[in-house]
C-alpha cells in the first residue's frame, strides 16, 4: 500500500495541504495528532470495528447481480452493497469513527454540513448514539427538497441550520460549517462528510471507508478466488470511491474508474465533472480540482444527484488522476435515471442517483468486457432519498 | 522604502497609531469604491485594506460574505478591480497623505492567477502589499519568497487559537505588519472584545518589532480605546461595509458621508489630541 501518501503536510502528490485561515490550524493540527495516535491504538481500532460490524451492520455483501450482467451480455458484475449499511449508505462509516475520534479528544458537540442529507443523517445518528449535541448545515435549497431527511435529523435530535449565504446549496452549506468551527472549535469537532477539505480530514475519511475496499477485496477473494478487473465508484466529493479504490491503489492489475457527474452538458454551470474539466486550485481548505472562473471563482455546478453536484474534488482524486492510477470518466443526468429504472427493475434494488451514475458505467464496461471477467461497483446507497426527486421529474406525484 | 514600513516609522515618531478600514471593492460599484476610499483617506485613515470579493470566504462573518456575494451578482472580476485601484493609489487625497493600499485576497485568486503575476499586477496597480487569509504559514513559503523579492509586504495573521511559540514565528515572517485576530471566529462587529487579546499583544511584543494591527470585531470608540496602548494600528472592517447593503439604494454622497463621520468618531479614540 502506498504509505508516502500523504506526507506529513498532508500532500497527495502536489495536492492537498492546509489553505485555511490560521484559527483553525492549531484544531487541524491537535486533529491529526489525536487521529494519529487513535490509528495506532489497538483499542480504538476494536471500538471502531465493534460499531462497524453491531451497529452498522458490517460486512455488506458483495452480491453478483445476475440479471444486470445477463443485461450486459459480458463481464460478471458484482454490487458491494453500502445501501444495506444503517442509515443506507457508506456516509455512516465515516461518521462513526470521527464521532469515536471526537469522544476520545472530549468534544462534545459535533457539527456537519450536508447536500442531500444523508451524510447529515448519518452525522446525527452517530451524535445520537455517543450523546454529543449536533448542528448540522445545510443549503435552503436542500432542506425544502429533502424534506425526510431534515425530519429524520431532527427527530434524532439534530438542529438543522438552513445556510442562505452564497449558492445556498452543499458548497455554502461547508463554508457555514467552517465558519462554525472557526467560532467553537476548542470544544466541536467537525465530521466533515467527505475526502475534502484541509489535512487530516482526506486521509482520515479515506482511512475510515477504506473498509469498503478491504472487505471488498477479501469477499472477491472468497467468491472469484482473484482480484476484480476493474472497480467502479461515483465521485462528488469523492469518499466511497476513495474507501473502495485506496485498499486496490497497489494491485496494478486491477482497473479503478471513477465516475463524475455529467449533468446536462459540458457546458460550465451544467455538470459537476470536476476532474473531466476543471483545474487545479484552492476550494474548502485543500488544493486539489475544482470547478472555476478565470478569477478563480468557484464555478456554479449541476447534477440531477445532490451528493454529486459540488465543484471540488478530493486531493487524493486529483493525484490518482494524474498519476493515472485512477480513470475518470462521466455520466449524464438521463443516463443515470435509466440506470437507476435498469436496476430497480432488474435486480430489485432502488440505487441512490449517485449510485446509478456507477451502474450506468458499469454496464458499459461490462458490455465490452469478456464474460470471465469481474467489475466491482461500490453501491454507495439506496434510492429512497431520490424518490421524490425522480417522480417529479417524470411529472409524477408522491403525497 | 514600501510605503507601508514608512508609514509606522513616522506614525512610531509621531507615537500614534494607525486606523486601518477595510472596504469591498465593487460594491454596490467601483466607482463607488474610490469615491469611499477618498473619503476614508480624508477623515484619517492610515492605510486601506481592499477586500477582493471571493466565491467562498471562509473566514468572513456574514457582513462580508453578504457584501462579496453581491459584488460577484453584478460581475465584479479582478482586472477592473486592479485598474480602479490604480486610480485609487494614483488619487491626491491617499498619495499627498502617503497612505498604503493592501488587498485582502483569497489564495484562490492568487494561484488562478499564478502567484508572480498576481503580486506584479498588484504592485503595478498600487498595492503595497496583501493579507492572504487562506494562506498559513505552512503553506506561503514560496508566495512570500515572491513577495520578498517585489518588497511587496505579506502581512500573516495571529489568532487567540495561535501557540505562543507559533505566534511567535509568524510574527518573525510577517512583513509591513501583523495582523492581530482578536476573536476566535470570523469577523464581524462584536459588543466587547475578550481581554485575553491585551495579552497576547503584550507578549508578542517581547518577541518582534514588527507593527501590530488588531483586527476582528471592532466596530466602537469603546474597543478602540481598549486597544490603543498596545497595539500599532486597529482594522475596521465590518462596521463600513454594512453600510454597503444599503448603498445601492440610498443617495452614494449619504454614505459616503457617514463613513466618514464613523472613520473620524475611531481615529479620534484611536487619537486623542
Amino acid at each position: 500500500m502506498p504509505a508516502a501518501v500523504p506526507d506529513v503536510q498532508g500532500r497527495f502528490g502536489p495536492y492537498g495541504g492546509r489553505f485555511v485561515p490560521e484559527t483553525l490550524m492549531h484544531a487541524l493540527e491537535q486533529l491529526t495528532i489525536a487521529y494519529d495516535a487513535a490509528r495506532e491504538d489497538g483499542e480504538f481500532q476494536k471500538q471502531f470495528d465493534y460499531y462497524l460490524r453491531q451497529y452498522v451492520g458490517r460486512p455488506s455483501p458483495l452480491y453478483f447481480a445476475e440479471r444486470l450482467t445477463h443485461e450486459a451480455g459480458g463481464a460478471r458484475i458484482f454490487l458491494k452493497r453500502e445501501d444495506l449499511n444503517h442509515t443506507g449508505a457508506h456516509k455512516i462509516n465515516n461518521c462513526i469513527g470521527q464521532a469515536l475520534l471526537a469522544r476520545r479528544m472530549g468534544k462534545p458537540r459535533v457539527i456537519a454540513e450536508t447536500g442531500a442529507g444523508q451524510h447529515g443523517v448519518a452525522t446525527a445518528t452517530a451524535a445520537a448514539l455517543f450523546g454529543f449535541q449536533c448542528q448540522v448545515y445545510m443549503g435552503e435549497e436542500d432542506v425544502r427538497r429533502q424534506k425526510l431527511n431534515v425530519f429524520k435529523m431532527r427527530a434524532l435530535g439534530t438542529e438543522v441550520v438552513s445556510v442562505t449565504s452564497g449558492s445556498r446549496t452543499l458548497r455554502d452549506a461547508i463554508n457555514e460549517a467552517m465558519r462554525d468551527w472557526m467560532a467553537t472549535v476548542e470544544h466541536t469537532h467537525y465530521i466533515i462528510g467527505s475526502v475534502v477539505g484541509p489535512h487530516p480530514f482526506p486521509m482520515m475519511v479515506r482511512d475510515f471507508q477504506s473498509v469498503i475496499g478491504t472487505e471488498t477485496r477479501q469477499q472477491c477473494q472468497e467468491q472469484v478466488h482473484r482480484l476484480p478487473d476493474v472497480v467502479i465508484a461515483c465521485v462528488g466529493g469523492g469518499s466511497n470511491s476513495a474507501g473502495m479504490f485506496y485498499p486496490f491503489v497497489g494491485d496494478r492489475e486491477v482497473e479503478l474508474v471513477g465516475v463524475e457527474a455529467g449533468g446536462r452538458s459540458a457546458v460550465e454551470g451544467q455538470h459537476a465533472a470536476t476532474l473531466s474539466h476543471g483545474k487545479p486550485g484552492v476550494l474548502h481548505g485543500s488544493y486539489s480540482y475544482v470547478l472555476q472562473d478565470a478569477d478563480g471563482q468557484t464555478a456554479p455546478v449541476h447534477s440531477i444527484s445532490a451528493g454529486l453536484d459540488y465543484p471540488g474534488v478530493g486531493p487524493e482524486h486529483s493525484h490518482w488522476r494524474d498519476t493515472g492510477r485512477v480513470q475518470y470518466t462521466s455520466v449524464g443526468d438521463d443516463e443515470a435515471l435509466q440506470g437507476f429504472d435498469l436496476c430497480s427493475r432488474l435486480e430489485g434494488i432502488l440505487p441512490a442517483l449517485e449510485t446509478s451514475h456507477a451502474i450506468v458505467e458499469a454496464m458499459r464496461q461490462a458490455k465490452r468486457r469478456a464474460k470471465q471477467d469481474v467489475v466491482v461497483v461500490c453501491f454507495s446507497g439506496r434510492g429512497d432519498k431520490d424518490c421524490f426527486e425522480v417522480a417529479q421529474l417524470r411529472g409524477q406525484e408522491i403525497d | 522604502m514600501n510605503p507601508i514600513d514608512q508609514l509606522f516609522q513616522k506614525l512610531r515618531a509621531e507615537r500614534r497609531k494607525a486606523f486601518i478600514p477595510f472596504i469591498t471593492a465593487g460594491d454596490p460599484s467601483l466607482a463607488a469604491t474610490a469615491a469611499f476610499v477618498r473619503k476614508l483617506a480624508e477623515s484619517g485613515a492610515s492605510l486601506v485594506e481592499i477586500g477582493f470579493p471571493y466565491s467562498d470566504p471562509i473566514a468572513d462573518g456574514p457582513i462580508i460574505q453578504a457584501s462579496y456575494t453581491r459584488a460577484l451578482e453584478r460581475g465584479i472580476q479582478v482586472d477592473p478591480i486592479l485598474a480602479t485601484s490604480r486610480q485609487m493609489a494614483g488619487d491626491p487625497a491617499l498619495a499627498a497623505r502617503g497612505i498604503p493600499l493592501v488587498g485582502m485576497v483569497s489564495y484562490s485568486l492568487v494561484h488562478r492567477r499564478g502567484p508572480r503575476k498576481f503580486l506584479e499586477q498588484a504592485q503595478a496597480a498600487g498595492y503595497s502589499g496583501a493579507i492572504v487569509p487562506d494562506l498559513p504559514l505552512e503553506e506561503s513559503e514560496s508566495l512570500a519568497r515572491l513577495a520578498a523579492a517585489l518588497d511587496f509586504k505579506l502581512i500573516h495573521l495571529v489568532t487567540p487559537t495561535t501557540p505562543m511559540d507559533r505566534a511567535a514565528r509568524i510574527a518573525r515572517l510577517s512583513t509591513g505588519f501583523l495582523y492581530c485576530v482578536s476573536v476566535t471566529g470570523v469577523t464581524g462587529e462584536r459588543d466587547r472584545l475578550p481581554d485575553q487579546v491585551l495579552d497576547q499583544l503584550r507578549r508578542l511584543r517581547k518577541e518582534t518589532d514588527v507593527p501590530l494591527c488588531v483586527g476582528f470585531g471592532i466596530s466602537k470608540p469603546e474597543h478602540v480605546q481598549m486597544l490603543r496602548e498596545e497595539v500599532d494600528g486597529v482594522i475596521v472592517g465590518s462596521a463600513f461595509v454594512r453600510r454597503l447593503a444599503e448603498a445601492g439604494t440610498r443617495p452614494l454622497e449619504d454614505v459616503v458621508n457617514e463613513m466618514g463621520a464613523l472613520a473620524k468618531l475611531l481615529v479620534t479614540a484611536l487619537n486623542p489630541l
